[in-house]
């Protein structure tokens, strides 16, 4: 979905009616499913694990799947079972700080430059679009350059990359509330801008921050798994499907079942928050109701 | 086309002694719409070309005109929502001209506004009762709880609809919610904007009622704008006439009605549908053709 897309679901997204509750659609009950999948695994991952996800053990290595190994293990001897299953948890904290870091900055920016004067809200844009413009995975890399490779601090990168997503999103669903009549009721009651922002504007776009986080989420695991990858995102020993894919290449030829698990489990994580989104916008968007 | 606003009795002068609730002394607002060219500047919007009016305490006073005259626009202005190109508006003898908003606390406590559309001038995702108690809660009044209760049952709502959703109301019931809000405050003055046009029929009787009963009740100042000519005759004692960003005449609904001095005037009336000229199949093109000189 392009930004131009998600700019234009917003002017019904915030007015959408809650009075008639639209049934479940299909992407969002199989997106919630996968999601509640991958957040089972990493609360299963806390209390059990077949073995030691990070246990090297060279008696055991190279194994095909089996009863013992589900997935088979890994150059080292690690369950490659276990490993996914810990590094589901990898995947979510990727996804809530790279959210975090992106809505708690962004939806109050967007909030702001809905609000404030025209020149002040366009020039926050303008600088939005600066940002904007700059490739995610590129500051993500020079993070790491100066602040050294982990999680966090990748995830952190991507987050603010990910900010003029939501600061864009957010201006014009604020645009479009501080036009509503709601508002100018509020301020004709004596409100000032900064509780029309936090008791009006931010609860009637919360429908649009809820589907671009989830949206969103879809971008950092993805985004974590290209710089485990590129050896700047998860470092070793802490378990990350990306990590698991860059360990897999030089083995390719010999066990690509390896590679197969890791990229099976991101590429289904990450359709599950795509579709999870896809459900969530539909849900909060009137517009797209006559097309179903 | 510039006729002089007449009426009897003439204006009083803007802006003298307390007794005016609103006094507006040539007002005109001029809105810069983008520009379409880039060799020509956009040609601006004059919204309001010079509007004089004063309208003493207690009085109904109605605004009518067809839809982009400039009522809304005076509106606005009126309740400090958005500011005149020139010209000053008093609210209660004090003016309110280039403050800013912050500082219009006076005009927040005296005036407050009913809307034309009761869907989407009630927060969706607010309880009524906190809908209701903003005004309250923003100027920092005390016992809001009771306060509600006894706005809702003044309006003819019960006390327990406060916890419930606006979406949950009929449009007649939520344009009451609205008129209990405006009324949170105890202002001294209530500006409606086509309060029942977005309403059925039906309902219309009911609410324009409580409007009016309310209006006595509690002696306040009605400024009712609409561009239903019949509505306005029910409630308002005077009407200001309003075209193309000015007003062309004034007088006591009375007198505008049975005597219509402005060309304007006389064609707002004549082309109010009436059961009789419909079923003898008179449509509004004949009356557009039959009015023009």
């Amino acid at each position: 979905m392009s930004v131009q897309e998600r700019e234009a679901t917003v002017a019904s997204a915030v007015s959408a009616d809650r009075k008639r509750r639209r049934p479940v659609t299909g992407s969002l009950l199989v997106g919630g499913l996968i999601v509640a999948a991958v957040i089972g695994m990493a609360l299963l991952s806390f209390v059990w694990t077949p073995h030691d996800p990070t246990l090297v053990d060279p008696s055991v290595r190279l194994q095909e799947p089996s009863s013992d190994y589900w997935f088979g293990t890994d150059k080292f001897g690690r369950d490659v079972f276990s490993q996914i299953l810990v590094g589901s948890r990898t995947t979510l904290f990727v996804g809530f700080v790279a959210v975090g870091v992106a809505a708690l900055i962004g939806v109050p920016l967007g909030i702001v430059a809905g609000m404030a004067p025209r020149w002040c809200g366009e020039l926050l844009m303008r600088g939005n679009d600066l940002l904007l413009a700059f490739p995610a995975l590129l500051l993500a890399i020079m993070f790491a350059a100066v602040y050294g490779a982990g999680t966090l601090v990748a995830m952190v990168a991507i987050g603010i990359a990910s900010i003029p997503h939501f600061a864009r999103l957010i201006r014009g669903g604020t645009l479009q509330i501080m036009r509503t009549e709601y508002v100018i009721a509020a301020r004709a009651a004596g409100r000032g801008p900064f509780a029309i922002a936090v008791r009006h504007v931010l609860p009637n776009v919360s429908g649009l921050v809820i589907v671009q986080a989830s949206v969103g989420f879809a971008i950092a695991v993805l985004a974590e798994a290209a710089l485990s990858f590129l050896g700047f995102g998860t470092p070793p020993p802490t378990p990350s499907w990306g990590r698991m894919l860059q360990e897999s290449q030089e083995l390719l030829s010999i066990a690509p079942r390896l590679a197969v698990f890791p990229g099976v489990a991101i590429a289904v994580a990450v359709l599950g928050f795509n579709l999870l989104g896809d459900g969530l916008r539909d849900r909060f968007d009137p517009k797209l109701e006559d097309r179903r | 086309m510039a006729e002089q606003p007449t009426g009897a009795p003439p204006a009083p002068e803007p802006g003298t002694g307390p007794t005016e609730a609103i006094s507006v002394h040539d007002v005109t607002r001029v809105y810069q719409r983008p520009r379409t060219s880039l060799r020509s500047a956009s040609p601006p919007v004059h919204a309001l070309r010079g509007v004089s009016f004063a309208i003493p305490q207690g009085q109904r006073f109605g605004i009518v005109g067809e839809s982009g005259c400039g009522k809304s626009t005076l509106l606005r202005i009126l309740a400090g929502l958005d500011r005149p190109t020139s010209g000053s508006v008093a609210i209660d003898g004090r003016d309110l001209t280039g403050l800013p908003e912050r500082r219009l606390t006076f005009v927040r406590e005296r005036l407050q506004l009913v809307f034309q559309d009761p869907m989407s001038s009630l927060d969706p995702r607010m309880r009524v009762g906190d809908i209701v108690a903003e005004p309250l809660v923003a100027q920092g009044h005390g016992n809001r709880r009771e306060r509600v209760a006894e706005l809702l049952e003044a309006v003819g709502l019960r006390a327990d609809a406060a916890d419930r959703y606006p979406h949950q109301f009929s449009g007649g019931q939520r344009q009451r919610i609205s008129i209990a809000r405006a009324l949170a405050p105890r202002p001294k003055i209530i500006v409606a904007d086509e309060p029942v046009s977005a309403l059925d029929v039906s309902v219309r009787a009911q609410v324009l009622n409580l409007i009016a009963d309310l209006v006595d009740e509690l002696s306040l100042t009605l400024v009712f704008v609409s561009h239903d000519l019949s509505v306005v005759r029910h409630v308002c004692d005077r009407v200001a006439v309003m075209h193309a960003g000015q007003i062309v005449e004034t007088g006591s609904t009375e007198q505008v009605y049975e005597d219509p001095r402005h060309s304007y005037t006389r064609r707002l009336i004549a082309a109010v549908p009436t059961l009789g000229r419909a079923l003898s199949g008179v449509s509004a093109a004949d009356l557009n053709r039959e009015q023009r000189p």
